[in-house]
């Protein structure tokens, strides 16, 4: 037998042996999963982040097959179209859930509020609140090192160059919740969206008193509760200094936001024309 | 040949640019502003409202829980507020601020010039471990090396656990630092009876006190000292960082290592500082509970370096005003040593029990140098006292594979620096441990609460 | 009225050895060796030498700078100098400059940016330039010029066989061969590799300086007579033979391609040192270090994922 030949029957045993034991490995251990499951994450978005509860995309999807009821399982991701299609494919029906959009309580830009020392060390806002108040006076406000940023997972958050705060960018924000579990500082909370993406918030969680808040930042609030007097449907209250307006009682109606002194109540309209004037 | 720990360590220039300096004492400042959270575990609880007149050395704050401290009045005066108010970091803790009427000030002075003593020798010697241990928890006595874990807890150890020796640290490993040297020199008499006192608390019957060679006249000093009482050993120790770490203190004193996850009594070791051996002397002596401490107030350009006796809620700024101001060319204001000290933001701050010095550092030694990509040198590997691997649990962190970080055994941390120090191409190697060490602790809480 | 101040996490303080100083001091342990070359093989070694340099250097610096669109230039931090200085004495001095510049584009361009740069490849960059030519050009990198004579002459340098290659040859004995001559210097092969003594206190250096441990050294040496003493080969003839000492010094202990535990340097040592003596004894090629510490290179990853420094709280109790 020559040479090429005795070659050729080696690699082709090896192969068709291969090939056999792939065969049998795949028959022996195969997996029988529901195909809803895969139709399901087919609209999920695959981001794995996290904000159902669940460790994954696949483990929400699992999740949705075998439950009785969609009341406990909301992907924010998805959104509720995409929630609707799911209750489709397993024959249940989902509720609507409002949607809901991160926003930054802060307005501590580099012009309202001053650096008093420069931070050495890797950008992380996790390492920098825990050495100190951060670069400026205020131990409350955003730390500027961007750890919502690295969270998103949907390209919803940007650093502004020029005031040193996360923008967030409203149409993609899912709501999903990643930055505000990223910031130390707790300081992105999720909102309704609001009708027409009209939200009212009091963009400061500064809890010191008036005059030490006031040297720490232009536009912080100072708990001074005129917001809360005026307020026509009882939705802002005062604690520690500091004002909240809760956004289930809010009907937008900006009474607030006109009465601020520091102004530091926005709407997502005032927050445009801040942007043109100053 | 000297004893030492054995595994890692590093040996940064010392630059103890006041050993041997005479201890000053400090004016007594007319206001003080003492912070309730002065050590580790529960913050203590105000006991006092606006307006109330209390005495120097009576309590203002009492203990929070088992893992807590009474905090005392540093001086005579009114309280003016209770209020939050910033620490050297910038963040806002309870505090209260006492000022001190002309009398009231006089009555102190007089009170330090002449102190009167609580207790003879022969009711010393008769006192009860029990009696001292709860002297020691009146007086609101911590660890006064840095850490500031409440004493009492530790003469109090676990059932099941056996004392055998209590080692005092008089190491002071870190760079700059002299405030123990001076003590040590300068009480040496006060602070072997400390030393004893707390052999009895503990119940043992053998000490050791270990102190670095470069402090060559004060183990001289305490051996001759100590010559009489041969219970107690003073051993020199070679210099090398973190000698002061509890744990490599039992390595290099007793040659036993404290198990991975397991408390140093494990050794049958009670580390205490030298410093708080003679805060055990005093309070149990003349009755003085922990209002002043020895400070370092040090570095390169400060005009008068020093070992400063300061009552504790001292205003940090008002205390570096008394050693020549801040320099011009500070860059970097550290409380504690260069190792692990903490950068302050601002210095209109009270100090508190913890602060073992100030340290200014000049803008040229106060950046980092450029953080060049890891070339895998291992030096960090070799330095690391815990044997660790801080490379990899550096990225591990900065990753967020908190599974991983915590498999590589974070939480043996001890955060002592050696890796940053070492590493050649300047990465933040401590910065991000710490982080996954804090990260890892949250989880490790969690899952236990489960 | 307070100065600007900084703030960072401890420690505050920094050695003062950076990257850079650990590379020259690896370039300054090179040195005598390098006299020793430059006095056996003549202005060939040096054209050699010069060559690997400026082609290493022009590397990197094309790299990082139009590839990898870096501003700052890494030529200082002494990288490719020394990637350079190892590839040139892995080659013999009559090789041509176009050979040598080859060789330094692969082994900075392959060997290390391809990875990503400085701390991510995965092989020793001058193995990797030294292996290619060795398999690309086997007539030029293995015509060895004889030590001490012509040297002033370059390409037409006259030649001989290695002492391993006589040895694998049959030509020779390990009786016959002088070991004095091969610590010295005084044998054929690659320019750098050849003085035993010169490599040694150059060794001997880059441990006062702290630069090195031994233990990749020492298990390389170690390995190599112990498994020599085990087949019954000469052990005198082995060790100071060929590229050995050079590779168990200073190319084994490369700091991005070697273990990070010292446990694990051993076992990469002694890994070394078995595979080269397997490939001398019963491989095609008369020496085997190069090819030993690239396949140890390979799988450093693996010794580092199971064979960890020993922990403290983790001795067993005495």
């Amino acid at each position: 037998m020559s040479p090429i030949i005795i070659a050729i029957l080696i690699l082709g045993g090896i192969g068709i042996l291969s090939a056999l034991i792939l065969f049998v490995v795949s028959k022996r251990f195969y997996v029988k999963e529901d195909p809803r499951i895969e139709l399901i994450e087919a609209v999920l978005p695959g981001a794995n982040c996290g904000s159902c509860g669940r460790s994954g995309c696949h483990d929400f999807a699992c999740a949705c097959a075998t439950a009785d009821s969609l009341d406990n399982l909301m992907c924010p991701g998805a959104g509720n179209e995409a929630m609707a299609k799911i209750a489709d494919i397993v024959g249940l029906t989902a509720t609507a859930a409002e949607p809901m959009v991160a926003v930054l309580r802060c307005n501590g830009s580099c012009e309202n509020r001053p650096t008093t020392s420069t931070y050495d060390g890797p950008k992380s806002c996790a390492i920098l609140s825990s050495l100190s108040a951060g670069t400026t006076d205020c131990p409350y406000g955003c730390l500027g090192c961007g750890d919502c940023v690295s969270a998103c997972k949907f390209d919803a958050l940007h650093m502004d160059p020029v005031t040193g705060l996360p923008v967030v960018d409203a149409d993609k924000c899912t709501g999903c919740g990643a930055c505000t579990k990223a910031c130390p500082r707790h300081i992105i909370e999720l909102r309704k969206k609001g009708p027409k993406g009209m939200r009212v918030w009091v963009a400061c969680a500064n809890k010191d008193r008036g005059a030490v808040a006031m040297k720490e930042c232009s536009v912080a609030c100072i708990g001074c509760g005129k917001c809360k007097k005026v307020c026509p449907f009882e939705a802002i209250t005062v604690a520690d200094n500091l004002a909240y307006i809760d956004f289930n009682k809010c009907r937008l109606c900006q009474k607030c936001v006109a009465e601020c002194p520091t102004k530091a109540i926005h709407t997502t309209r005032v927050i445009k024309q801040v942007t043109v004037t100053e | 040949m000297l004893h030492t720990f054995h595994k890692g360590g590093v040996h940064p220039p010392e630059s103890k640019l006041t050993a041997s300096a005479e201890i000053i004492p400090v004016d007594l400042p007319r206001e003080v502003v003492i912070a309730f959270a002065q050590h580790i575990g529960a913050p203590a609880k105000c006991e006092l409202k606006k307006g109330d007149h209390v005495n120097r050395g009576d309590l203002v704050a009492a203990a929070g829980g088992f893992v807590s401290a009474n905090v005392h009045a540093s001086i005579s005066g009114t309280v003016t507020k209770i209020d939050k108010s910033k620490t050297a970091f910038g963040l806002p803790v309870d505090t209260v601020t006492i000022v001190a009427s002309d009398e009231d000030h006089e009555r102190d002075l007089e009170a330090i010039k002449n102190p009167v003593a609580l207790r003879s020798d022969e009711e010393i010697a008769k006192l009860e471990p029990k009696e001292i241990i709860g002297i020691i928890d009146n007086a609101g006595i911590v660890g006064l090396g840095g850490a500031t874990f409440p004493t009492k807890v530790k003469l109090c150890p676990p059932p099941g656990s056996k004392p055998e020796v209590v080692i005092i640290n008089a190491v002071e490993c870190e760079p700059y630092l002299t405030n123990d040297h001076a003590l040590m020199l300068q009480h040496p008499d006060e602070i072997l009876e400390g030393v004893k006192l707390l052999m009895k608390a503990a119940g043992v019957d053998r000490a050791i006190i270990g102190i670095e060679a470069n402090k060559g006249n004060a183990i001289d000093l305490l051996t001759q000292k100590a010559a009489s009482d041969s219970r107690i050993e003073v051993m020199g120790l070679k210099v090398k960082y973190p000698q002061g770490g509890e744990k490599q203190l039992i390595d290099a004193t007793i040659g036993k290592e404290v198990p991975s996850g397991a408390l140093p009594i494990a050794t049958g070791a009670i580390v205490q500082n030298v410093a708080t051996a003679y805060a055990v002397y005093e309070a149990v002596k003349y009755g003085k509970p922990l209002i002043e401490r020895v400070m370092t107030i040090t570095g390169p350009s400060v005009e008068r370096p020093g070992n400063y006796l300061v009552a504790l809620g001292t205003n940090l700024k008002a205390l570096i005003d008394v050693a020549g101001g801040v320099p011009a060319d500070t860059g970097k204001i550290i409380l504690g040593g260069p190792m692990m000290g903490k950068s302050a933001v601002q210095i209109d701050a009270p100090t508190i029990k913890g602060t073992s010095a100030i340290l200014m550092l000049p803008q040229s030694e106060a950046k980092r140098n450029k953080v060049e990509p890891c070339i895998r040198c291992a030096s960090c590997v070799s330095a690391c006292p815990m044997g660790l691997e801080p490379y990899l649990l550096s990225t591990l962190s900065r990753f967020g594979q908190w599974e991983e970080v915590e498999a590589n055994k974070v939480m043996n941390c001890i955060e002592c620096g050696c890796c940053s120090y070492i590493c050649p191409s300047t990465r933040p190697l401590l910065d991000y441990i710490r982080l996954g060490k804090t990260t890892v602790g949250g989880i490790i809480r969690a899952r236990q609460q489960k | 009225m307070n100065p600007m101040l900084t703030i960072s996490a401890s420690p505050h303080f920094h050695t003062h050895r950076t990257v850079s100083t650990c590379m020259w001091h690896v370039i300054i342990a090179l040195l005598p060796a390098l006299a020793c070359s430059i006095y056996f093989f003549g202005v060939g070694a040096l054209i050699v030498i010069v060559t690997a340099l400026l082609g290493c250097m022009a590397t990197e610096y094309v790299i990082n700078r139009w590839m990898f669109g870096n501003p700052d230039s890494t030529l200082a931090n002494g990288s490719a100098i020394l990637t350079g200085l190892l590839l040139a004495f892995n080659l013999p001095s009559n090789l041509p400059v176009w050979i040598v510049l080859i060789g330094s584009v692969v082994a900075i361009g392959i060997g290390k940016m391809s990875f990503g740069g400085l701390g991510t490849n995965i092989w020793n960059p001058a193995l990797v330039g030294r292996v290619f030519l060795l398999i690309s050009f086997p007539v030029q990198m293995t015509s060895w010029p004889l030590p001490g004579v012509n040297t002033w002459n370059y390409l037409d340098a006259t030649t001989g066989a290695t002492t391993l290659g006589l040895l694998k040859l049959g030509e020779a004995t390990p009786d016959s061969i002088s070991l004095a001559n091969n610590a010295v210097g005084f044998m054929g092969g690659s320019l750098g590799e050849v003085s035993a003594i010169a490599l040694l206190i150059g060794f001997v250096y880059l441990l006062c300086v702290k630069v090195i441990t031994w233990h990749i050294p020492v298990a390389v040496l170690g390995a190599v007579a112990l498994f020599t003493l085990c087949i019954g080969d000469n052990i005198g003839v082995e060790l100071l033979s060929g590229g050995l000492i050079l590779g168990a010094c200073f190319m084994a202990t490369d700091y991005v391609t070697s273990p990070m535990s010292h446990k694990g340097m051993i076992v990469f040592g002694v890994l070394i040192g078995i595979i080269t003596v397997i490939i001398r004894k019963w491989g095609a090629y008369p020496e085997g270090v190069s090819f030993a510490i690239l396949l140890a290179n390979s799988v450093v990853p693996l010794i580092d994922r199971y064979i960890k420094p020993s922990k403290f709280g983790e001795r067993s109790k005495k």
